[in-house]
């Protein structure tokens, strides 16, 4: 009698000691999985700054390729941006708002974009938009030509990069009940009004960081770009373009371009963090 | 004067009924959830469409199906409270109440002058620059009627209300709804769940089920009627 219940605090015991030893084991391991994986994606990026020299960063800032590559993306990225924005948002606001036949095939369309591979999305827009494309020639009559031009270097950034925006977009305006606008009609406001006064206002931080994020994408553009415009200097040579050319000859101008292209990255993952965070 | 006859069918039922209101008067709507009632406000104010019927406020037609008239419920002036008063939480107070005006594109100084009145007159001055999210159920009660009676709405549609006003000062603010509702003169129809807000605030009572009116009197007279399970059990 005496001796049955501490055998049972020993056994209790025992069982404690191996879940706790189990669990030590599965901590350690979990541990060791995320900072091996953690390393994996840091370790590539950590080493573009590992290097270079700042003074060959900032010489080769001054270089005519990566002076021309960052304006051209800059400004041909924020021209794509602006297009998905302006065409993007009565689009997705009627998606989530209007119920109507075909709807969900409009839906996958806008969405192919994203699995669809770039090299595949730079030939298509070629078949498109080329000189003897279904579009281009007769663009080509009135003597318009879009392939290997800045424009096409635009085009090819919206096609990739409006699934971006009209997806989050679509998600923002699903999110805003209903009853606002509901109320906003009965105070006297059109469809219109309820939509820049009230929809829009309220899938704001949605909307912008979609924005950001397909601003993103447009800047990383590659593959169609290489295809339909082609790799000229200060008109169709964008940044990742002239990563591609310049790592064969000058390495240092190829990291200078990739680390800055790192440091917009990181920008923009902040400010999506920093925007999605809710206000009221 | 409203006078309301639609069809419309709902998920459950066919909703299929006809009621109307007095100038001045307040009508009170009551039954089960899911009876209709929020269903009738929605059809008034021109949020739902009715499958088939006439709704006329005063000398406008707002929805007739035989003539073909669906005024767009921007264009009807009616105020129309929701259960959870859906204000706007992208706006401040004074922005809330300004924002029908605004619709209106009334000119600035005008909207300022309005919106300070009403403010005044709702006890919420010292509110305007506040974020709604910020307010209790009270003050989003005064803050709401506030934003439809400023824009004089030729008639109101309250949605419970007081269901939302914490049970401490619901009587105060029943009392204050009662007199605001009385000072304007406005014809109200409320939809409720309270016993005291239909004895309260209503000249008349309507009870409905399943769509349909079953009982339309004073209030008294159709609270007398006990052998009807939902009034047994309404008046405790």
């Amino acid at each position: 009698m005496d001796s049955t219940p501490s055998r049972q605090g020993r056994e209790v015991f025992r069982h404690a000691g191996r879940v706790r030893f189990s669990r030590g084991v599965l901590t350690l391991f979990v541990a060791a999985f995320l900072v091996l994986f953690t390393l994996f994606v840091t370790l590539p990026v950590v080493s573009l700054f590992l290097r270079i020299s700042p003074e060959a960063f900032f010489r080769s800032l001054a270089e005519p390729v990566v002076i021309d590559a960052l304006s051209l993306s800059l400004t041909t990225a924020t021209a794509s941006t602006a297009i998905v924005v302006l065409f993007g948002t009565p689009l997705a606001l009627v998606n989530a708002r209007h119920e109507y036949p075909g709807r969900a095939l409009v839906d996958t369309l806008t969405d192919l974009p994203i699995v669809l591979p770039p090299a595949v999305a730079g030939i298509a827009l070629l078949m498109a938009f080329g000189r003897r494309g279904v579009v281009g020639q007769y663009l080509n009559e009135f003597g318009i030509s879009i392939a290997f031009t800045t424009v096409a270097v635009i085009l090819a950034q919206v096609f990739v990069a409006s699934p971006f925006y009209i997806r989050q977009a679509r998600a923002s305006f699903e999110a805003v009940d209903r009853i606002y606008e509901d109320a906003a009609r009965t105070l006297g406001a059109s469809p219109p009004t309820v939509a820049i006064r009230v929809t829009i206002p309220l899938a704001w931080g949605g909307l912008v960081s979609g924005a950001i994020l397909s601003f993103a994408r447009a800047l990383g553009e590659f593959g169609a770009t290489i295809m339909f415009a082609g790799n000229f200097q200060g008109r169709t040579r964008t940044m990742p373009l002239a990563i591609y050319t310049t790592m064969q000859g000058d390495l240092d101008a190829a990291i200078s371009l990739a680390i800055i292209l790192v440091m917009i990255s990181f920008v923009v993952i902040a400010a999506v963090k920093v925007i999605t965070r809710r206000k009221f | 004067m409203l006078a309301f006859r639609a069809v419309r069918q709902l998920r459950d039922f066919v909703l299929d009924l006809a009621l109307s209101v007095r100038p001045g008067e307040t009508l009170v709507l009551i039954g089960e959830n899911g009876a209709g009632k929020s269903t009738v406000l929605n059809l008034i104010s021109g949020i739902l469409t009715p499958d088939e019927g006439e709704i006329t406020l005063g000398d406008k037609i707002l929805f007739s199906s035989e003539e073909r008239i669906n005024v767009p419920p921007e264009s009807r002036n009616i105020g129309h409270l929701f259960q959870s008063y859906a204000l706007f939480p992208h706006m401040t107070v004074a922005e809330n109440v300004a924002f029908g005006l605004r619709c209106r594109r009334l000119p600035e100084p005008e909207i300022k002058r309005a919106v300070a009145e009403q403010l005044a007159v709702m006890k919420i001055s010292e509110l305007a620059d506040i974020y709604v999210g910020r307010l209790s159920g009270g003050q989003r009660q005064r803050v709401a009627l506030a934003r439809a009676l400023v824009l004089e709405p030729d008639l109101l549609l309250l949605d419970e209300p007081l269901a939302a006003v914490d049970m401490r000062a619901q009587s105060a603010m029943r009392r204050e709804l009662r007199e605001r509702i009385r000072e304007t003169g406005i014809p109200c129809i409320i939809v409720t769940h309270n016993l005291r807000d239909a004895v309260e605030l209503g000249d008349r009572l309507c009870l409905i089920e399943d769509g349909r009116l079953f009982a339309d009197g004073r209030p008294e007279e159709v609270l007398g009627m006990r052998e009807n399970g939902f009034i047994a059990s309404f008046v405790g």
